[in-house]
């Protein structure tokens, strides 16, 4: 899925077809194109284009759910308030601190468990691959229950694993992975580890798309695993990480059924689980405020903006384009 | 295994013998790589489970066995056996000749008790010299199936699966076609600002959609569609970004010799694409319906927040959380539940994985 990215950073630099006088079967072939994606182009319109300058629109006026009839336009107030509110920071700094932890977490993970599968060390491969994947295919709700459980301080399976070990997990005084705010950041990189699977696959399709001439040359010229997997794998495979890595903090950025099914928009423990989203979601819908949640949702929108641009800012430093497709 | 076989053989010259045994040392030291890496990959995916083995213990187990932290890993009660209309308690009874025999207490008392043998009642009661309170109970495994019945019932499971593959079903279909409408476009025909559509669309993926919330709620609000599932269903109506490239990508595989065939035989554009596309890119197509699917099955944020005020009619994932919200002091009801709204996708999956994985192939990377 590489050729997302691709497609993406050569979208603007694409040369102009040059221009001919257009003929009658040029103008048919248009129209039919036009026809053909007429559906997606009504669709970005009413339900992107449009709702997005409506938000910015929006984020301008005093308008509550409750009481539609007393809209007023009260001109950067909302804003104003979205950047001096307390909770607005603790939020993003919540979520920048989960993405900080997470992401690269996930990433690892991800690329270790593809590089176990795609081993040739490994027998019985398509049996582990589904293995791994399956957890995937679990609705998220009830995975989050499941570990709700499994992390229980007292009864969950963890602590008393843990117990065994002889450290004391268990007791009000142990690891409590819900009520500590820096516990319940790993409570919830587990769960999102069981959802490991996507990327997984996504990087061992990269993987089974290395030239595997590369490693015999490798092996001959007498580099090791490491080396290997420094110079050839981790090269090659930097388009379909970029990819990973670009879909999963704009994916993070929108943190929100974990938290929720969780602790509702509670902030427990400590406001350790009100994301950006969390509070976005509270403020405009439980309370109504649509125009301090439209102005939330526009800074949301800049933040993931702003951070995507940076990563493809990054990309010409480490990601690699060099090889040819077919 | 094989490492002494190449000796028996016969005594091969200097060199030769240490080049065998280069090789066998090589191949030894392979055989022990695979074994250790299966070994280490076969924990791993132990531990990666282990929350399914936990949920499937817990469902099973009565309200007592979950909340009690010392409690044993399976679900155990202690056994009882039904004697002349009785429950009598099951203990472990030392006999006078050595041995131990699981007995049912009949007559409880102070220094002799009378049991009965659960296997063997017809050879009737039998007298014990001792005190009863000083032996063990014997506890068995016994599953609460009961428990499964009980969530299926308080969730309404039925009724919420209903609803969630309504929701699936229909926005399956309609995410499918006009996202197939939209590929073919981009795939084959020329028009001005094509490249900058398709980097719009695919900047798509990108945007956080909360930015498009407000109003789009304000609006549905208007034309009365909270509360239902119009809001959720109508806009799968007009392609979704993902899923178009994904098609696209696949049918700029498919030869064009195929459509200037169909078109020379007369056919236009709508009937080429119909009878030519669509029916060489049905793999495609189950993978694009597949993912879909699941990515329905598991969608929570949006029918919480269209179907709020409607809690009869919201799938699984929100239905599950309202349960979680009210029944959280009965985890084993919990994980039943958790389990029933599980087993539907994840069979689906096993059944179709074969498509699945080939999808991901097909429509990712090497095309």
């Amino acid at each position: 899925m590489s050729d997302l990215t691709e497609a993406v950073l050569t979208a603007r630099h694409r040369p102009r077809e040059p221009r001919r006088t257009a003929s009658s079967m040029q103008r048919r072939e248009a129209r039919w194109g036009f026809a053909f994606i007429s559906p997606w182009i009504v669709g970005f319109v009413l339900f992107w284009m449009l709702p997005i300058l409506a938000s910015l629109v929006f984020s301008t006026l005093d308008f509550e759910l409750t009481n539609p009839d007393e809209t007023s336009f009260v001109g950067l107030s909302n804003w104003d308030r979205a950047l001096s509110d307390p909770q607005t920071w603790s939020a993003l700094l919540v979520t920048l601190r989960f993405t900080v932890l997470f992401l690269p977490l996930s990433l690892v993970v991800s690329l270790a468990l593809a590089l176990l599968l795609n081993s040739a060390r490994l027998k019985g491969r398509s049996f582990f691959r589904l293995l791994f994947y399956a957890p995937s295919m679990i609705p998220l709700v009830a995975g989050i229950l499941i570990w709700q459980q499994v992390l229980n301080p007292q009864t969950g399976w963890l602590n008393r694993i843990i117990d065994l070990t002889g450290v004391q997990a268990t007791g009000t005084s142990g690891l409590r992975w819900f009520d500590n705010p820096v516990l319940v950041l790993f409570a919830f990189s587990f769960i999102g580890l069981w959802g490991v699977g996507n990327t997984m696959m996504i990087n061992l399709a990269g993987l089974q798309g290395i030239p595997t001439q590369l490693y015999e040359a490798a092996a001959i010229d007498g580099a090791g695993w490491w080396r290997r997997l420094r110079s050839i794998t981790l090269p090659l495979l930097s388009p379909v990480m970029f990819y990973n890595l670009v879909i999963g903090s704009v994916l993070i950025m929108q943190y929100f059924v974990v938290p929720w099914v969780l602790f509702g928009a509670s902030g427990h423990p400590d406001g350790s689980s009100r994301f950006l989203l969390v509070h976005f979601y509270e403020e405009a819908f439980v309370f109504g405020n649509m125009g301090y949640g439209a102005a939330l949702a526009w800074l949301i929108f800049l933040v993931v903006a702003a951070l995507t641009a940076l990563l493809f800012g990054t990309a010409r430093f480490w990601v690699h384009y060099g090889t040819e497709r077919s | 295994m094989t490492v002494e076989a190449p000796e028996r053989i016969e005594p091969p010259r200097p060199a030769e013998r240490r080049h065998g045994e280069a090789v066998l040392r090589r191949r030894r030291k392979a055989l022990m790589w695979t074994l250790c890496t299966t070994l280490g990959a076969f924990l791993l995916v132990m531990i990666f489970l282990m929350p399914l083995g936990y949920g499937a213990v817990t469902a099973l187990k009565d309200k007592d066995g979950v909340s009690d932290p010392d409690s044993p890993i399976l679900p155990v009660a202690a056994e009882t056996f039904e004697y002349e209309g009785e429950e009598h308690d099951v203990y472990a009874v030392p006999m006078p000749d050595g041995s131990v025999r699981e007995l049912a207490l009949l007559e409880p008392g102070r220094e002799s008790s009378v049991f009965i043998d659960p296997d063997d009642p017809g050879a009737g009661p039998i007298e014990w010299e001792g005190r009863w309170r000083t032996l063990e109970p014997v506890s068995g495994l016994s599953p609460e199936w009961g428990n499964f019945a009980e969530a299926w019932n308080t969730i309404d499971f039925l009724r919420l699966t209903g609803w969630t593959l309504f929701y699936a079903l229909t926005t399956v279909v309609a995410t499918v076609v006009s996202s197939a409408v939209v590929a073919y476009g981009f795939a084959r025909f020329r028009f001005p600002f094509r490249g900058a559509l398709f980097g719009l669309l695919l900047a798509t993926i990108l945007l956080p959609p909360a930015v498009t919330l407000v109003p789009k709620y304000a609006v549905f609000l208007q034309m009365g569609w909270v509360g239902t599932y119009l809001p959720l269903i109508v806009p799968h109506f007009f392609a979704n970004a993902f899923n178009v490239f994904l098609l696209r990508q696949y049918f700029l595989t498919i030869p064009k010799e195929l459509e200037e065939a169909a078109r020379i035989d007369g056919a236009g554009p709508i009937r080429t694409f119909l009878k030519v596309i669509v029916p060489q890119a049905v793999p495609a197509l189950t993978a694009v319906s597949l993912f879909h699917f699941f990515y329905a099955w598991n969608d929570f944020f949006e029918p919480l927040l269209y179907l709020a005020g409607n809690r009869d009619i919201v799938p699984i994932g929100v239905g599950l959380s309202y349960f979680n919200g009210v029944y959280n002091s009965e985890p084993h009801l919990i994980m039943a539940a958790a389990l029933l709204a599980l087993a539907l996708p994840v069979a689906i999956f096993l059944a179709a994985q074969r498509v699945f994985v080939q999808g991901i192939v097909v429509t990712g990377v090497d095309k």
